[in-house]
Order: structure tokens, then sequence, then C-alpha cells
């Protein structure tokens, strides 16, 4: 029998509160499949099953808080022979009657996903006014939260109060984790400055030739050009429990900051082996979910580095604060025009400043610098990347 | 086409990139990304906008042209 728990999905959280079960008793899962809405720190969270199995039992019950780590449902493995008689103990209650508590009302003959359900409870959406994209017309949470996307007109007082107490929670788990990884991890710092001006040449002819919907942003150069350098210097790559653990994959987590302050931090998985094409699709989709707080489980939790970009307009140099129990985190601040000095001759050049923050129990200087020389040196070659 | 039009439908568009915002914040002259906190990933979907709805294609060049509404509400019809 396998243990499904409630997974931690970063060292700052400590519980969740499960909204729905998207599974039931006796249904088949396998890996990647989401099981459960999970209501965290970091918004609503889309939890992910990492085995193959049949559900043998749902032991939280919707609307419960559990702590990481509480078992939350028991899965037969493949191959196990399914001798579990016992139904789930939960004993769903009709979402209707919650819904009615409050001051919404549901026509009898609506269809609506159980989450949805609950959704317009919370952002108070109307569902009469929904048309629904689901199956048969059925209303689902996409279209509650399009809904509240498109409730412009009385937007602060829709989201406002649920979104800040949202900001709220993750602001603490901000607290949490980047206090323990002031407390317990020996930082040291390296900077260095890249001439910008091929990668740049590279990207604005390549957009030239591009549709608009697909033009590149630098970030994306920036993005593989740092998980080419992992690949050379794989010591950055690596999680500090219990002593150093490498980490196979390169699961790059980008920091996205809320325009009302916080930030989330989704992964981009296996980041050496996307195309800059797939490197900004993925982006297009993790940006616009991470700033409504809407990811996977997995997307918080797989990431083994974090890279972040202050981006245009902002300051030139960023020094970050490791997120634990990674080794390492890479600033790149905005690019800027500054004196350049080569081959005894001065002039102008568009400049990144790179700044690198490692755990000194994990990393030592001069691995630290050699990766960044190989960022450096993977920058020149934007047509490699 | 008036100049209410395109601030309207810029408004709108800016709307939906950026929920949380709020367009009367934003004066004629106000520079939108600094007044919103746009950032480069926001502001290419403000381009994408732009030729959805004003079927006008913004070369890059040109993103230095187009800081404030007063300047983007020009150059819209400028260029439609």
């Amino acid at each position: 029998m396998i243990e499904f728990t409630m997974p931690s999905l970063g060292a700052d959280m400590e519980d969740g509160t499960l909204v729905e079960w998207r599974v039931k008793y006796g249904d088949f899962v396998k890996r990647g499949d989401i099981i459960a809405d999970v209501d965290t720190q970091k918004g609503l969270i889309e939890i992910e099953v990492f085995d193959e199995g049949t559900i043998a039992e749902l032991i939280v019950k919707e609307g419960e808080n559990v702590p990481v780590g509480t078992v939350m449902a028991n899965i037969i493995p493949v191959g196990e022979k399914v001798s579990v008689k016992k139904k789930s103990r939960i004993k769903k209650e009709p979402i209707k009657q919650i819904v009615n508590k409050g001051s919404i009302k549901i026509d009898d003959q609506l269809k609506i996903s159980p989450l949805a359900k609950k959704i317009a409870k919370e952002k108070g959406i109307d569902l009469s006014t929904i048309k629904g994209s689901g199956p048969e017309g059925s209303i689902v949470k996409k279209d509650i939260d399009l809904a509240v996307v498109m409730k412009v007109e009385s937007h602060v007082e829709v989201t406002g109060g649920k979104k800040e107490i949202a900001v709220k929670g993750l602001r603490a788990a901000i607290a949490t984790a980047m206090s323990k990884s002031n407390r317990e991890i020996p930082h040291f710092y390296l900077e260095t400055r890249i001439d910008m001006s091929k990668a740049l040449d590279w990207l604005r002819e390549s957009n030239r030739q591009r549709e608009l919907k697909d033009r590149l942003l630098s970030v994306v150069l920036l993005i593989k050009a740092t998980a080419k350098a992992i690949k050379e210097v794989p010591s950055v790559n690596a999680f500090w429990e219990n002593g150093l653990q490498l980490k196979d994959s390169i699961n790059i987590g980008f920091a996205v900051s809320l325009r009302q302050g916080g930030v989330v931090i989704p992964a981009i998985p296996e980041a050496d082996n996307k195309s800059l094409n797939q490197l900004m699709d993925l982006l297009n989709d993790l940006i616009p979910r991470a700033r409504a707080l809407q990811l996977r489980s997995s997307e918080l939790s797989e990431s083994t580095i974090t890279v972040s970009n202050i981006g245009e307009g902002s300051t030139d140099k960023v020094f970050g604060v490791i997120y634990p129990p990674q080794v390492a985190i890479l600033g790149f601040g905005n690019i800027v025009e500054e004196a350049w000095a080569e081959d005894g001759e001065l002039s102008t050049r568009p400049v990144v400043h790179v700044t690198l923050a490692a755990d000194h129990r994990a990393i030592d200087g001069y691995l630290g610098s050699r990766f960044l020389m190989a960022l450096k040196k993977n920058l020149q070659k934007p047509e490699a990347l | 086409m008036k100049d209410e039009e395109a601030k309207a439908t810029i408004l709108r568009l800016l709307q939906e990139i950026a929920p949380d915002i709020d367009p009367e914040e934003l004066g004629m002259d106000d520079n939108i990304r600094e007044v919103f906190g746009i950032d480069s990933f926001d502001f290419l979907q403000l381009i994408i906008g732009l030729d959805k709805e004003f079927g006008i294609t913004t070369p890059e060049e040109d993103y230095g042209k187009i800081t404030t509404l007063r300047y983007l509400i020009a150059y819209v019809k400028a260029t439609k």
C-alpha cells in the first residue's frame, strides 16, 4: 500500500487545506495525475500523484487542514492484490448545502463542478451570469477564474479581501523560508558583468523574423545559458539535506514577482533540454498562473536552483537569499548601457550584472566562479543556445 | 478612431494583463510601465493585444515610443 501524504511545496510550507478530491474510491491513477486541490499559502494548488495504482481510501476530508506529511489517501500499487473492500471514510457533504449557506442562489438545473462552485462562493461570483465551457455547457473552474478576472468594475471588492489574505499568507511563507535560509545557510556572493551585445543583436534579428506572438524575451536566453552552465558545473544544482545531494534534473526555479508584493517560484523542468521556443511557451503559461497563485504541486516543489531576474527599468544588481534546501540563487540585474574597456579600447555596451549567492557548505568560490564564467561564455554564443 | 475609444481599449488591455491594477491611477503622461509595474513579459502581452485590437504590428525598435498613454494613443492612430 502506498501512503499519499500532504506534500511539502517548499521549506516554508507547514500545512494545507484539502479543498477537493479529484478522485474517488476505486479510481485508477497514474504518475502526474492531479488528484486533489489543496489551498496553501501559495494559492490553490493542484496536487499530483507520483505513483500508479488504485485509490483504496480517501482519509482526509474536504475542508480539513492537515500538516505536511499527513497521510491523505492510500493507493494500492499496480501488481498488488486488490483486497480492500472498505469504502472511503469520506462522506461528501453535498456542495449545494454549503453554497446555500452563502448568499449565492444556485439554480437546481445548473451544471457546475464542485470546485467551481466552491470558488464561485469564495469569490462572490453570481453563477447565473456565467456561461459554462465544460461538458454539456457545465461551469468549470476556468469559467469562474475568468469571471473573477472579468469582474473589473467591482474588482477590489471581489478579490481584494481574498487576495489580500492570500498575499499575507505568502508573506508569512516567504518570511519562514528566508529566515531559515539566513539562519542556517552560510552565504557567499560572487558577481560578474556580462556584455550582452551579441545576445541582444541575435535576439533582435530573431524577433524580426518572428510573428508577434512568437517573439522571445531576453530572459529565455538567460535561462537557457544558465541551464547550459549548470551542465558544466553541476555542483550548483543541488540540495543541502544531511549533506550534499547533487540533482540530476536541471529544474530552474524562476522567481515571479507579484505586483502587490511577494514572490512565487515555479520550476522550469529540465531547462537544459528545452529549446528557446519551448522555454518561452513555458513562461507564457507559468507567469500568469504564478501571478494568479494557481500552480501545480510539482511546479512549486521541483526547483533545484533559483533564478531571479529583476528585469527592465529596475536595479542593476540583485543579491539573492537562497531558497532552502537549494544551494544557489542567481540574480540578473537590469540590462544597462555601461562603459566597457576591451583590447585597449573604450566603448559602451549593454551589460547585465549577474550575482551568484551560494551555500558555502556545498560550494566554494572556485566552483561558483567557474559557473559564472561558463554562463558568460554561453551568452557570447546566442546562436548555440 | 477617437482618442477616447483608443484609450478605453488600451486600458482594457492593460487591465486584462494586470488584473490588480486600477486604470484610474494612470495619467496621460505617466510612464505606463512604472505606474503599473509592467515588466517585459506584460509589455509583450500588451503588444500582442494591440495587434489583436487594432491590427498593428509594433516592431521592437518602437517600444521606446509608447511609454505613456498619450504616446500610445498617438502611435495607434498613426500606425493603424
